[in-house]
This record gives structure tokens, sequence and C-alpha cells, in this order.
């Protein structure tokens, strides 16, 4: 008698679970679709805030970057994509200080592994959602970050970390 | 309503005027059979394309959209792909069986496809055991998957057709019963008569309860019969490759693929005719207004549009539901189908004896 009754229970149950999962998947039929037409729709694409697209150097408006050539990144890239080149000079106070002179970041190694952001002790670098990296020749994908002229902010300003990884897709 | 019996009444007449009878049947069905294998054709290119979409849409995706507008070229750019490959000869095969069993495949889809009435008067196949021979017809290609898992030499392949043969073989008690259950409403087996009787109301208002009993249960094994999900088990991928086509490559493969899709039509065009009334419109009784306006719908369009309502749930089905274990699979139909339909069966009896349908 029991198993007559959990014999009919069972078919029952059965059968409103699995109309259960055809009314979610029929709502999800009608969802709105996630793709995202590349380059029809190129202005307005979605692309997460968090992609890693390629890497950039924070710089303020008065063209200055946070970098102070200490080179962790660069112990820390497990493909060898960053080269530090820096120069010792002496300050208008005498002491010797190490200056960034060229940035280099090579895209086609990049791993994508954001270990060199998350060492920078001066949040000096970030990922951008730029995903546009396709180039015709590779030595395009060698990369100089620091922009031309920049140079390191002075001290009195600390370096602001809240207003990283907020950059929108744009497209170039 | 436009009868298509004139057009080819119109044709046969023509031809045997100009020439002996025995010439013209010979041309008719050289005609019949050029006109089968093209609708064949785009019937399985359109419903391949429909599966990309609506499985697209079913995760939230757009589906092919490159080939021609919104992807509509899509499969015939395959088509032309998959004809141009090599058919790759295999060592160790059965050679003989390993050619022959994708056209059993195919040639078994193509009768039970020629049997369908697309609409008044536009029917191939049309004789006093009509469904009968349909569903027969139909599953002769279990031979042929049969033969492709036992000739290709690998054990992903027998392994696929044997599940295949377990499956089908059961499966095909629950079709040849529910589809029973509406031949004793109905009183008759040619699938010509069995529309005609839907003209007052379709078959599964006028068997109400146990014609929708037949119904679900006619759909679930129907899309068990197509070896489509939930019920893929003889090719599912991530356990058996591919099952038994593991081995075909080429138009081979391009056999089994076209008519896995159109036997989900034919499937589909069953539970139309069966149920659904085939391409009679929406008939209700004692409303002559509404049955008339209703009439000035074509009937191939009524036939299409019910089609394609049951092609979307049985690709609804296949894009809801996970695949079933084998043991699961056998369960369902031999625990719980096979008894609901005897059941059922008996019930339909009873009301057909008593008078109690509409
Ligand atoms: S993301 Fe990884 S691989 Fe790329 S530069 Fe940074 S540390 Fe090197
Ligand atoms: S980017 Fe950061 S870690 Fe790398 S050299 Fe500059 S300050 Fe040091």
């Amino acid at each position: 008698m029991n198993s007559l009754v959990k014999y009919f229970s069972d078919f029952f149950s059965a059968l409103k679970s699995l109309l259960t999962g055809m009314k979610t998947t029929l709502k999800v039929f009608f969802r709105k679709k996630t793709t995202e037409l590349y380059p029809e729709k190129r202005g307005s694409l979605y692309v997460a805030e968090q992609f890693r697209g390629r890497l950039e150097m924070v710089h303020t408006e008065d063209n200055h970057h946070h970098c102070v050539a200490c080179g962790i990144c660069q112990m820390n890239c497990p493909n060898g994509t960053i080269q530090v080149e820096s120069q010792t000079v002496t300050n208008a106070e005498g002491k010797s200080e190490k200056v960034l002179v060229a940035y280099r970041y090579d895209l086609g190694k990049c791993l994508f592994c954001e270990l060199c952001v998350r060492t920078c002790p001066h949040h000096a670098i970030r990922f951008t959602n730029r995903f546009e990296n396709a180039v015709f020749t590779r030595e395009k994908l060698a990369l100089v970050l620091n922009r031309p002229g920049s140079s390191l902010q002075p001290k009195p300003a600390k370096p602001a970390p809240a207003d990283t990884n907020t950059n929108p897709a744009k497209p170039e | 309503m436009f009868d298509f019996s004139v057009v080819t009444t119109w044709i046969d007449e023509g031809l045997r005027g100009i020439m002996p009878a025995s010439g013209a049947i010979a041309i008719e069905c050289v005609l019949i059979g050029v006109l089968l294998l093209a609708v064949y054709a785009v019937f399985a290119l359109v419903l391949i394309l429909a599966e990309r979409k609506v499985c697209a849409a079913f995760q939230c995706r757009l589906g092919p959209n490159r080939v021609g507008p919104w992807g509509s070229i899509q499969t015939v750019a395959d088509m032309v792909k998959i004809i141009t490959k090599e058919i790759i000869s295999i060592r160790h095969v059965d050679s003989f069986l390993h050619n022959l069993a994708p056209f059993l495949v195919i040639i078994a889809s193509l009768l039970a496809f020629s049997c369908i009435p697309f609409a008044k008067g536009l029917q191939i196949l049309d004789f006093n055991v009509g469904i009968l021979f349909m569903v027969a017809a139909s599953s002769i290609g279990i031979v042929g998957i049969l033969l492709a898992g036992w000739s290709s030499n690998n054990k992903f392949s027998l392994i696929g057709a044997m599940r295949s043969g377990a499956q089908m073989i059961s499966y095909e008690l629950s079709i040849g019963l529910s589809i029973m259950t509406i031949v004793v409403l109905s009183g008759t087996m040619q699938i010509s008569e069995l529309v005609e009787s839907q003209n007052d109301l379709w078959f599964i208002f006028k068997g109400h309860i146990p014609a929708c009993i037949a119904f679900v249960v006619y759909l679930i094994a129907g899309t068990a019969e197509t070896n489509r999900g939930p019920f893929d088990l003889p090719e599912a991928e991530s356990e058996l490759t591919a099952g038994y086509h593991t081995e075909y490559s080429g138009m081979h493969f391009g056999f089994y693929y076209v008519a896995e899709f159109v036997n989900m039509f034919i499937v589909a065009a069953i539970a139309t005719t069966v149920f659904l009334g085939g391409w009679m419109p929406l008939h209700i009784p004692g409303l002559d207004a509404f049955n008339q306006a209703m009439d000035y719908i074509p009937s191939l369009v009524w036939f299409l549009a019910k089609s394609v309502v049951m092609v979307f749930v049985i690709m609804w089905f296949k894009w809801t539901f996970p695949r079933l274990r084998i043991d699961q699979l056998i369960r369902l139909e031999w625990k719980y189908l096979l008894p609901l339909n005897l059941v059922n069966l008996i019930v339909m009896v009873l009301i057909v004896a008593l008078g109690w349908h509409f």
C-alpha cells in the first residue's frame, strides 16, 4: 500500500518539478540577450569593468604618474613582460634617487594575471577593459606605458588608489 | 478551402493526355521523388537553423547571425561545407554495413515523411493503415543505428547503438499505444480520414482527458524516439563522444544529422495530425461564423503553424531537462508510461463505448 502511495506521489511530484523547470527556461527564453554585436554596436559595447584588456599606467591631468621605478612589478611578473628602465639622479635636496625612464610592457607576452597590479605598492599601474589588442606586427605590441614627458607625482599629493579600475570601454 | 488535389489531378490529366498511362505514372513518380527530397532537405535546413536559434535564446545568446540577414543562410553554408568534406574510410570496419547504415536511417525518415498530410489534398502516401505504416516505417531507422554501432568497430559506437536500441524499442510501445488511443476514438487508421474526422473538433478536445494524457505520453515518447535531449543518451557527447555516429564523417554524418532533425519534425507532425487536427482549422461546433473565418486561413498554414509549435515544445524539452541515465530511461517507460498508457487505452475504449466523448 505504502509503495503504491509512493509510486503516485513520485509521479506527480516529478511532473510538477518538470513543469517548474520548463517555466524557468521559458522565462529565460524571453529575457534580454547578452550577446554583444561587436563591429556593429562598437560604440555601445558593454565590457565588464574587471575585464583585463591591457595594462596601463595611471597618469594625472598634469602628466604625472606614481611609479617610483622600484621594479617590484618586474620581479613579480611570471613571464618577463615588464622591463622597468630607470636612472639614478641627484634631486634638489642632494639625495640620489631612482627615476623612471621607460616602462616597457610587451603585450604579446602578458598573461593577464594581474600580479603586477596587485604588487605595485603605489597603485601606479592598472588594467583597462580595452580589448581591441589586435595589430599586424609583433613590434606594435611592445608598448611604453609612461607618457612622454611625464614625471613622478610630487610628494605631498598622496596617490589616489580609489579611482583606479573605473575605465569604461572606449574604442580607439 | 483550397484543395491541393485540384493541382495534382490537373497535372495527372495533362500528362495522361499527351502520353500513355504508364509513362504518366513514371513521370509522376520521378516528380514526386524529386519534390519529396527537395522538401526534405529544405525542412532539414530550416529545422537546424531553428534549433540553433532556439537553443541560443534559451541560453541568452543570439545564435548564428553572420551569414545572411539574422544568420538565415547559415545552414545553407554548413550544407555546402559538409557536402564538400571528405568521407574518411576507416580501417577494420565492416565497410558494406558501415556505408549502408546512414542510408537506412535516411530512407526510414523519408518514408515516414512522405505520409505527412501537409494540407488538404497534399499528401503522398495515403492508404487504409497509413498511421500504422508511418510508425512502422519510422522505426526502420533503428536498424540503421544498430548497424552503424555494430559496423564501426568502436566501443563508443556500439554502446551508443545498444542504448539506442533499448530506448527505441521501449518507447515504440508508448508511441503505438498512444496513437492507438486516438485510433479507438476515430475508428480509422487512414491519415486523411483521421484529419477529416476532426472537422467538427480536434481529437484532443473530442477525447478530453484520455486524449490529453495520450498527447503528453506521445510527446515524451516521441522525444525519446528521436534520440533528442533529455533522451539523447545514445549520443551522449560527454560519455560517448558522439555515440553511434562517432566514426562517420562528411555527408554520411550529415545523413544522421539531417535525419535526426527531420525525425523531430515528423514526430511533431504526427502529434499535429493525430491530436491537433492536422491541417484542419479550429472548428467549434455551434459557432458557424467563427468556423468560416477560420476556413479562410489556408490549410498549409494551419498545419505548419501547429507543427512549429510542437517542434518548439520538443526543443524546449531538450534545453530544459538534464539527460537521463539508461536505467532511469527504461524505468520511466516500463514502470510509468506503459501502465499509464494501457489504463488510458481502456478508459478511452470505455468512453467511446459509452459515448462520453464530444
Ligand atoms: S599581468 Fe602578469 S604577465 Fe602581464 S605584466 Fe602583469 S605580472 Fe606580467
Ligand atoms: S609600477 Fe609600481 S611596482 Fe612597478 S616599478 Fe612602478 S612603482 Fe614599482
